[in-house]
Parts: C-alpha cells; sequence; structure tokens
C-alpha cells in the first residue's frame, strides 16, 4: 500500500503540492490527473525520493520515503517524464547498468534484462545506441528499465506521451499485463487512457485533490451522464423532449443535426425517450446513451479550482 | 557501497563512448610533450629528471582537468537523466564519488601514457626513478583537486560551458594562491591568514612533492581539498538537481 499523507511541495514562489493525502492499495492501477503544472509530476518525483517534501510524507509498503529512501526506491519502477536515458549508451549496455545496480549480477542479470526486453520488444535494437532511436523505442527502454527488477510499486509520468496510436496501445496493454498485484500510478492528461487502464482516477489541481473514485464514478459526474442523443431525418419536438420526467433539458449539435437530451442527476431518462419516440412515430437513424463525458468532468473540476 | 562499482563503471565506460576521451588523451600528450622538450628545454638541461616535464603539469591541467569534469553533473542535468540516476537505490555518496573516480582513473590513465617520457630519460641517462615514481603520484593528486572542484562547478552549472570556465577559474585561485598577486591583496590581513591563504595553493605544494619529497602533510592537503569538494559536490547536487 502507498499512504500519502498531507504531502507538500512549496518552492520559492507557488506551492506545488499542497497538503495531499491518499492511500493506493495493491492491485490498483491509479490514474494519476491533472491540468499541466497541477503538481503530478513534483507529487511523483517526492514518491519516486527525488524531491524531499517540504512537509508531510509518504508511504511506500511501510517505508517513509524521507527516512527509508533506499528502501522504499529498491520497491519502485519509474519512468520519468519524457524517459530521460543514458543517450551513449546502447539498449542492452544501459539495461545491464540498471540491473547491476538494482543488485543482478551475472546469470541473474542477463535473466532480467532478457525478460524485460522481451516485455516491451526490444530486440531489434539491442545493439544501438539510445539517441539513435525513434522516440517509440526511447520510451519502451524507461519502460523496460523501470520493470526490470519486477517491482511491487510502479511509478510512470506519461508513459504514452508523444507516443503514436499503435505504440500507445501497446503500452496501455502492457501496462495491463503488469498491474495484477501490483501498485501502479500513471500520470497522464490523456482521458481515454484512464478508462482504457485504470482502476482509479484521481484528480488534482494546484496541487490539491480535487475528485477520486472509479472512471466510472467520474463519467457519471458529467452532465452528460445517462444522457441520449438522437440523430433524425426529421424535425424533432425540442419541448416535448424537454418536458419528458427525469430531462434536465435539451442540447442542438448543429454539426451533427442531432439533439442531446440531458438527464438530471441520479436519473435515467432513455426508457421516456424511447416511448416519445414511438408515440410521435419519429424516424430515428441513432440512438446514443451516453456514459458521461471524462473531458467535461475534468474541465469542470480543474477550471473551478483555478478559478 | 556495493553499488559504487558500478557507477563508477558506467561512468569510465562513458568517456570511452565518445570521441571525448581519445582527443583528450591526444591533445594531453601532444601538449605535454611540447612543453617539456620546448618550453622545458628537456635536452638543454643535460640533466637525467623529468621536472621539465612535471613542471607544466598544473597549468596544464588547469584547461584539460575542467575538460573532463565539466560533463559530469551538469550533463546529467541537461538531459533529466539525473532523475533517473537519484531515484536509483543509490547513496548521494556512491553517486558523487563514483562519477569522481571514475573522472579521475581516466585522468590517471592519460598520466600514464606518457611512459615514453619516462623510458626517453631512462635511455639518456640514470634519473632517480624513486622521484619520478613520486612526482606521478603528485600529479595524479593534483588532477584529483583539479577533478574535485571541477565536479562541483558542474553540479552547479547546467551548461557545460558555464561548468568549465567556473572550474578554471576557482582553480586558477588555488594555483595562483601562493603568489604575490593574491598575497598582496591580503596585505590588510594577520600574518596567519596570509600564511593559510598560501599554503592552499596548489604550485607550492605540488613542487615539493615533484622533486621527490614526499611530506604527509602534502598527500593530506590534496586528499583533504579532494573530500572538501566533493562534499560540496554532494550538497549542490542536492540543492540543484530539480531545477
Amino acid at each position: 500500500m502507498i499512504e500519502i499523507s498531507n504531502l507538500t511541495k512549496r518552492f520559492a514562489q507557488h506551492t506545488a503540492v499542497d497538503d495531499l493525502s491518499f492511500q493506493v492499495r495493491r492491485g490498483e492501477v491509479l490514474g494519476f490527473l491533472g491540468p499541466n503544472g497541477a503538481g503530478k509530476s513534483t507529487t511523483m518525483k517526492m514518491l519516486t525520493g527525488f524531491l524531499a517534501p517540504t512537509s508531510g510524507t509518504a508511504r511506500i509498503l511501510g517505508h517513509d520515503i524521507r527516512t527509508q529512501t533506499l528502501q522504499a526506491q529498491r520497491l519502485i519502477g519509474y519512468l520519468p517524464e519524457g524517459a530521460p536515458c543514458y543517450g551513449d549508451m546502447t539498449v542492452r549496455g544501459f539495461l545491464e547498468f540498471i540491473a547491476e545496480v538494482r543488485g543482478f549480477r551475472g546469470a541473474d542479470k542477463r535473466q532480467r534484462v532478457e525478460t524485460a526486453v522481451a516485455q516491451v520488444e526490444l530486440e531489434k535494437v539491442l545493439g544501438q545506441t539510445i539517441e539513435t532511436l525513434s522516440k517509440g523505442f526511447k520510451r519502451r527502454v524507461g519502460l523496460a528499465q523501470a520493470i526490470l527488477h519486477d517491482p511491487e510499486v510502479l511509478i510512470l509520468d506519461e508513459p504514452t506521451d508523444g507516443l503514436d496510436p499503435n505504440q500507445k496501445h501497446q503500452v496501455r496493454q502492457l501496462i495491463q499485463g503488469l498491474a495484477q498485484d501490483k501498485i501502479v500510478i500513471i500520470s497522464t492528461h490523456i482521458l481515454e487512457e484512464v478508462s482504457a487502464v485504470c482502476t482509479r482516477a484521481v484528480v488534482i489541481a494546484n496541487g490539491r485533490l480535487v475528485a477520486d473514485g472509479t472512471p466510472l464514478e467520474l463519467e457519471s459526474r458529467s452532465k452528460y451522464h445517462q444522457a441520449v442523443t438522437l440523430v433524425s431525418e426529421g424535425p424533432l419536438d425540442e419541448v416535448a423532449l424537454a418536458a419528458l420526467p427525469g430531462a434536465a433539458g435539451v442540447e442542438r449539435n448543429e454539426r451533427e443535426h442531432s439533439l442531446t437530451v440531458l438527464a438530471q442527476p441520479g436519473h435515467v431518462i432513455f426508457p421516456q425517450v424511447n416511448a416519445l419516440i414511438a408515440e410521435r412515430g419519429w424516424a430515428i437513424r441513432e440512438l446514443d446513451v451516453e456514459r458521461g463525458r471524462l473531458d467535461e468532468v475534468f474541465r469542470t473540476l480543474t477550471r473551478g479550482e483555478a478559478a | 557501497m556495493s553499488q559504487l562499482p558500478v557507477i563508477f563503471k558506467r561512468e569510465l565506460a562513458s568517456y570511452f563512448a565518445t570521441p571525448l576521451a581519445y582527443v583528450f588523451i591526444l591533445i594531453f600528450l601532444v601538449l605535454s610533450g611540447v612543453f617539456t622538450f620546448y618550453l622545458g628545454g628537456f635536452y638543454e638541461r643535460g640533466q637525467a629528471d623529468l621536472t621539465p616535464f612535471f613542471s607544466f603539469h598544473t597549468w596544464l591541467y588547469l584547461f584539460l582537468v575542467p575538460a573532463i569534469a565539466m560533463r559530469l553533473w551538469a550533463e546529467e542535468r541537461k538531459s533529466g537523466s539525473i532523475e533517473l540516476l537519484m531515484t536509483l537505490p543509490i547513496t548521494r555518496f556512491e553517486a558523487v564519488t563514483g562519477k569522481f573516480l571514475a573522472a579521475w582513473v581516466f585522468a590517471g590513465i592519460a598520466l600514464l601514457l606518457t611512459f615514453p617520457m619516462v623510458i626517453t630519460v631512462n635511455y639518456l641517462g640514470e634519473p632517480d626513478n624513486g622521484v619520478i615514481v613520486a612526482a606521478y603520484l603528485g600529479s595524479w593528486l593534483l588532477a584529483g583537486a583539479f577533478l574535485a572542484i571541477g565536479s562541483c562547478m558542474s553540479a552547479l552549472a547546467k551548461n557545460q560551458v558555464i561548468a568549465f570556465v567556473l572550474a578554471v577559474s576557482v582553480s586558477f585561485l588555488f594555483i595562483v594562491s601562493g603568489l604575490p598577486m593574491v598575497l598582496d591583496a591580503f596585505a590588510w590581513a594577520p600574518q596567519w591568514l596570509v600564511d593559510a591563504v598560501a599554503s592552499l595553493s596548489f604550485l607550492v605544494r605540488f613542487d615539493s612533492i615533484s622533486k621527490g619529497v614526499i611530506d604527509l602533510r602534502d598527500l593530506l592537503y590534496f586528499l583533504s581539498l579532494i573530500v572538501a569538494w566533493l562534499a560540496a559536490t554532494a550538497v549542490v547536487v542536492d540543492l540543484k538537481k530539480a531545477q
């Protein structure tokens, strides 16, 4: 378990992380969300022992990051933002260096490097120097480095940033594959990623926690949660739709020639909308019930905090 | 302590991964030859010793050693790999010392490659080889002191060129602290302070070792200087690493 308690980091002019407290349990994949500059990276840098907190602390499986930094660092695999590596080393040389620093020697070391290389598919570039690799491969080297010692805690700072859709998919699959029996923390501002891989999402803004829940719970905070979108050939009666029990309003989407009927929080309006369609005999081409829009929830949460 | 050799090995290998090592060694050998034979008048003196060779080392190191020290930390900060290094389970002591030792051993390799000088002087006459060994040791210690200063300056500056200039400047102060240009500035000061400043001079210390006089105080001087600057490096790395 990771216990973060009252973690605070103040720099000269501003407070990057402000009294942050939450816990992450084994088996969870935590999506750490927030706009740029919200304090995601600073929090991760404190969890990995790179920065010392101004006050408060965090415990990594019981090891305090302030007083037992080395013990905590042994348990963590960390991919820093931008996946920095030693560019003049070969992939093999670099991974062997990491394995040695992690205390593996001889056959054990070779085994570890081999496994990590296979997991992120680096076989083809083993002999190349890292600076000659493409962005996707560099990121994978960073991931290989982080998972090499099969860590209990995996902290990844924007693991898919700058990758193409195929590579993103690959990295997400890898993370899902690794996640069992581990604690994974991923920072990202790509919201689809949260729905795709995370079991829980924590949103921070200005260094403070503004939301904490499963991606589904977050989606249900959206005003589009349970909203019904209709695409029709002919004209629709907006007033009748808005007057349905449980409906909160109607939005017209000019570009798609569709209407979205919003639901009041806690209400389900799909049956009523359906009944109205049948009653009026409208020709409907498409009918969608929305789960909620994460990006809209994200904007509401983080903008409200900034104001 | 267990990870120190790992850091050391990586750092030393990284010198040879780029042309830096070969360029450095080549320039060092050429310059030390030029200084010995032309400026030092090796033949004209008609003496079988290496005084003309060693007497220029202080000035040679002033510009060459900061060139190998400047990348130690500045490069890590520039590329961001410092975040990787400092979140691995190693202590600051291991990181600072491992990097320093790699640079120091590299300087030692360059120094050892001047062995043809020893062969030459042994071929031409009968030098006191004990003095030569002592002078090599002194020269290596001198390089270590320059490197420790350079390491601290490299941690201070993110830009390698600035690290280089800072290291040359600070090293220069240590060289000339025994000369009138510095001591005159302390004319107002009590005698003990003037003596203390004068005793910091690389020139005086190195001069006595290169004459074959190994004084424990001189060894201690260089070693404590190295330790002090490395301790300063560790502090600076901690303060500056996140910027």
